[in-house]
């Protein structure tokens, strides 16, 4: 039933399926190309907006290295005065890369978090998207006053219960782009 | 529907149920089952892979050459996961966020090859696309249980609807209650399956 396993029929099914395929996958790249562009930047804008005051000016994309690793920053101005800075920060948490985008106002203090993608545990590490207890208390942290780092390591962050991994790693990004916020302004 | 036709759609439920039975697939099965909702997903996303590749490999079977079937048959199933990929990615980007990770294994999910080789490239295209449409069937009913299983007794919620306050038994939404569950849910499966 099927064709003769010779060389000639093998290379010409191998090349002819992978011909079709890739003139497939080409096409469905053009046509989602946009739509695909279009929900990542308002997935960025989002989680921009979410930890800025409201009615600054948001510039380009500008590169910096947070914690050691390459990341980029924006910054949200009103007339002439800056506003704020959004700087993403991306840490290990307890089930992959945990990256956050952190609002920090001129005065060093945090404006607000919040989380862009994360692979913790459903119902236990994952709840640093949803439980309003532990990411509210990053909203207007003060660093100079306050240690950002869990309780249990001598911080001031109340930790998620049984989720000690996710809340470490949660207070490191944002200490990683409280430090890095500090390089931008030393500039 | 002729009675043979029935059949090949509906052994997908049951006698050979992918999940309870013929135990195919087990990482997506025991990964993506966390809720309800991401078990229905999971399930209906290799239900789409699973009936266009069957569709396509009868389709093509008598012309591609017996040493290389396996290669091409793995192309044609990583065409049409990636785009699912691009479409999820496009249109449903909340829930890519959720499956975005399983959703390229799906292509060595065994299930797809397994009928790939066992059914589809010895069948017709109809009869290729009913069994694609019942093992696939099959597939999603199995998670969405054993996701509603697990979302019960993890979170105290159904899909996503919440009945307790405050958190379930923490570890059926983890990787050991994953096992658990599947566990139990396979003796009861089989239990009646048998009793019918």
């Amino acid at each position: 039933m099927a064709a003769k396993s010779n060389l000639t029929n093998m290379v010409l099914c191998l090349t002819a399926v992978c011909l079709v395929c890739s003139a497939l996958l080409g096409g469905m790249y053009v046509l989602t190309a946009e739509p695909i562009a279009k929900a990542n930047a308002e997935i960025l804008k989002a989680s921009i907006g979410a930890v800025l005051p409201e009615g600054g000016e948001l510039s380009e994309a500008k590169p910096l290295e947070v914690g050691g690793q390459d990341s980029e920053y924006y910054v949200s101005t009103s007339g002439s005065e800056v506003q704020a800075y959004a700087i993403r920060s991306t840490t290990v948490g307890f089930g992959g890369p945990l990256t956050l985008m952190v609002g920090i106002t001129p005065d060093g203090k945090v404006y607000n978090t919040s989380v862009l993608s994360h692979t913790e545990t459903p119902g236990l590490g994952a709840k640093c998207t949803s439980d309003e207890h532990f990411y509210s208390q990053f909203k207007g942290f003060d660093p100079s006053q306050k240690i950002l780092s869990v309780k249990k390591d001598g911080g001031d962050v109340d930790a998620i219960t049984a989720s000690t991994i996710t809340s470490r790693a949660y207070s490191l990004a944002v200490k990683n782009a409280v430090e890095a916020f500090k390089t931008i302004k030393g500039e | 529907m002729s009675k043979r036709k029935l059949d090949i759609f509906t052994k997908g439920f049951f006698k050979e149920n992918p999940t309870f039975v013929l135990l195919l697939g087990m990482c997506p099965t025991l990964a993506t089952t966390t809720s309800a909702i991401n078990g229905l997903s999971m399930g209906l996303a290799t239900l789409f892979v699973l009936v266009l590749s069957n569709i396509v490999i009868s389709a093509i079977a008598p012309v591609v050459p017996d040493k290389v079937h396996i290669p091409v048959y793995i192309v044609v199933i990583a065409t049409f996961v990636t785009i699912l990929q691009f479409a999820m990615q496009a249109y449903t980007p909340d829930m890519y966020k959720t499956l975005g990770l399983f959703i390229p294994l799906i292509v060595v999910n065994c299930i797809v090859l397994g009928r790939a080789e066992a059914f589809a490239s010895k069948n017709g295209i109809v009869d290729s696309a009913l069994d694609g449409l019942g093992i696939g069937f099959g597939f999603t009913m199995s998670l969405t249980v054993l996701g509603l299983v697990r979302e019960i007794l993890g979170s105290g919620s159904a899909f996503g609807w919440k009945f307790i306050s405050g958190d379930g038994i923490l570890v059926f939404v983890m990787a050991p209650g994953a096992f658990i569950a599947l566990g139990y849910l396979m003796v009861l499966f089989n239990k009646i399956a048998k009793k019918n």
